[in-house]
Parts: structure tokens; C-alpha cells; sequence
């Protein structure tokens, strides 16, 4: 059992860091305002968060130019996506345990 | 047991995100329904010009140089007809197909021209702009009885490569397009009754069993 709660992840923990990750699982980049659509919250929100699973080194960040605009876009690294999936795996075992 | 549920209710909520970020959910099946009923009438129209019955038809008086029919006066009033008949079933086909996606997107709360919708939009119209050149390369070869199975086989593979984007079920409308067109360009001087079951019964076919699936 304990082995299951080992690979729960608390950096995956909020939902809006989850969300971030699912959008990032099955997209090569994605910007700031599509992910911020996606989850329906605000920029401060949205912005803290990312910059919390960048620290992990979960999520990788390009800022670019289109045209004048500044456009930052995410993606996750492939330890990212390791934990993430870890994470789902771990979920899924605890569902399963207690069924 | 609450702790389980909440978990369920975690993992249903990623799966939902990671489709909605993904793929174009919101093509609504009315759209192909009302592309199905306007491809139906656009081919019932050149059935009576060209005087041939839609379905039962005599259709070796249609050999794609002479034509029986009265209502066919010059090369030019065939090729005009055909164009403004193609061009009425494709306005009206999209304009009626947008209108009941962009409604459904709307309640879906996922916007008409986001990335998801303009990767679809790409990815269905390279294959689908080859064809169209390539139809109208057949067209000046004079090789009029291969255009209409061409235009199935292209439309076809295009929606088998756009469906990765969108509602997996335009996979197998694609796949069916291509079997049909296959089997049209083998009985040539069908075109037009091979085009009516493509383009205007699998659409409706296609269509009513998305609708009831997905928005009912």
C-alpha cells in the first residue's frame, strides 16, 4: 500500500496544476492564453503555477516574438511527463485498492 | 469511498482536458446531415439536367463526350451548369455545417477558431486542395467519368486526416468515402449516383449517428 502513496505526487496536487499538465500530455506547445481558456481561471493564478512545475523542471518555457506581441509558449519535459503519468498510475492503484 | 470518488472524479476531469485541448469537439452531426440533404439535392439537379433517372438511370447515354439530354446545349452550358451546381451545394453546405458548429462549440465552451479548429481546418485541406487540383488536371485530360470517384477518394483520405483532430467517427465516414470511390472509378459512368450515396447518404448517415451519440 505504501508504495502507491509514494508515487502520488504533491506537486501534481491542485487541479489547476493537473489541468496544466493533461493540456501539456497531448500537445507539442501551447500558449499562455489557450491554456488559460482551457482552464478558465486567471493570469496571476495561471502564471504562479507554471512557474511552480517550471522549477521542477516539469514544464519547459519558449518566449518568442509574433510580430511585436511577446508569446510564451509551455510544453512538457520528458521528466514531466514521467511524473505525471507515475502519478495518474499511482491514482488509478489507490481506485482500484479501495473498489 | 469519498476519497475514491474524488480521485474518479480527477482522472475523468484530465481525460475530459486532455480531448478538449487536443481535438475539435464540437463538429456538430447536424452540420453533416445538412451537407448530406444540399449534396442530395445539388445531384437530383444534375440527374434532371443531364435527363437521367437518379437511381435506376440509363447511364450509358452518359459517356462523359455526348449527352442525350436536351437541356445540354454546348460543352460550355454542361461545364457552367456543373460549376454553379457544385458551387450552390458547397455554400449552402457550409453555411448551414458552420452554423450548427459554431452553435454547439458555444455551448461546449470551446472556441471556433482556436488552435484545435484551425489544426483540423489544416490537416483536412491539403489533402483535400490536392484533389480538388487534381479533379480539375482530370477535367482538362477530358477524363470527366474519373472526377466524381476522384472527388470521393480525396474528400476520403482527407477526413481520415483530419479525424486524428477532431470526433474520431469521421474516421470511418473517411474510410467508407474511399471504399465507395474505389469502387466508382472501377464502374465509371456512375459517377453521379456513387456521388449521391457519398457525398449525400453517408453524410446524413454519418451525421444522425453523431448527433445522437454525442448531442442527444
Amino acid at each position: 500500500m505504501k508504495s502507491y502513496i509514494e508515487n502520488i505526487n504533491k506537486a501534481f496536487e491542485s487541479r489547476i496544476r493537473l489541468g496544466i499538465m493533461s493540456i501539456l500530455m497531448v500537445n507539442d506547445w501551447v500558449d499562455f492564453a489557450t491554456v488559460k481558456e482551457m482552464l478558465d481561471i486567471t493570469d496571476g493564478n495561471l502564471a504562479s503555477h507554471i512557474t511552480a512545475l517550471e522549477k521542477l523542471e516539469y514544464v519547459e518555457v519558449r518566449k518568442q516574438f509574433v510580430g511585436k506581441k511577446p508569446n510564451t509558449t509551455y510544453a512538457a519535459t520528458s521528466a514531466g511527463k514521467k511524473s505525471f503519468v507515475d502519478h495518474l498510475n499511482a491514482l488509478e492503484s489507490i481506485i482500484k485498492k479501495t473498489t | 469511498m469519498e476519497e475514491k470518488n474524488q480521485h474518479l472524479e480527477t482522472l475523468t476531469e484530465i481525460r475530459s482536458l486532455m480531448e478538449k485541448s487536443s481535438r475539435f469537439i464540437s463538429l456538430s452531426g447536424l452540420s453533416g446531415i445538412c451537407a448530406g440533404i444540399f449534396a442530395l439535392i445539388g445531384a437530383y439537379a444534375a440527374s434532371v439536367y443531364l435527363a437521367i433517372d437518379p437511381v435506376l438511370g440509363d447511364y450509358s447515354a452518359y459517356d462523359g463526350t455526348s449527352y442525350s439530354s436536351p437541356n445540354v446545349r454546348s460543352v460550355s452550358d454542361f461545364y457552367t451548369f456543373f460549376f454553379t451546381d457544385a458551387f450552390l451545394v458547397l455554400f449552402f453546405a457550409l453555411a448551414f455545417g458552420s452554423y450548427f458548429t459554431i452553435r454547439k462549440a458555444k455551448k461546449n465552451n470551446q472556441s471556433i477558431w482556436g488552435a484545435t479548429s484551425k489544426r483540423l481546418l489544416a490537416n483536412l485541406m491539403i489533402p483535400l486542395a490536392t484533389g480538388g487540383i487534381f479533379c480539375l488536371i482530370l477535367l482538362n485530360h477530358g477524363l470527366i467519368d474519373l472526377i466524381a470517384p476522384c472527388t470521393l477518394i480525396f474528400y476520403g483520405l482527407s477526413l481520415l486526416n483530419a479525424s486524428k483532430y477532431t470526433l474520431n467517427d469521421i474516421r470511418y465516414l473517411g474510410i467508407s468515402e474511399i471504399v465507395l470511390g474505389l469502387i466508382a472509378s472501377y464502374y465509371t459512368g456512375y459517377g453521379l449516383l456513387f456521388w449521391g450515396v457519398g457525398f449525400g447518404l453517408l453524410h446524413i448517415v454519418y451525421g444522425s449517428v453523431m448527433y445522437f451519440k454525442y448531442e442527444k
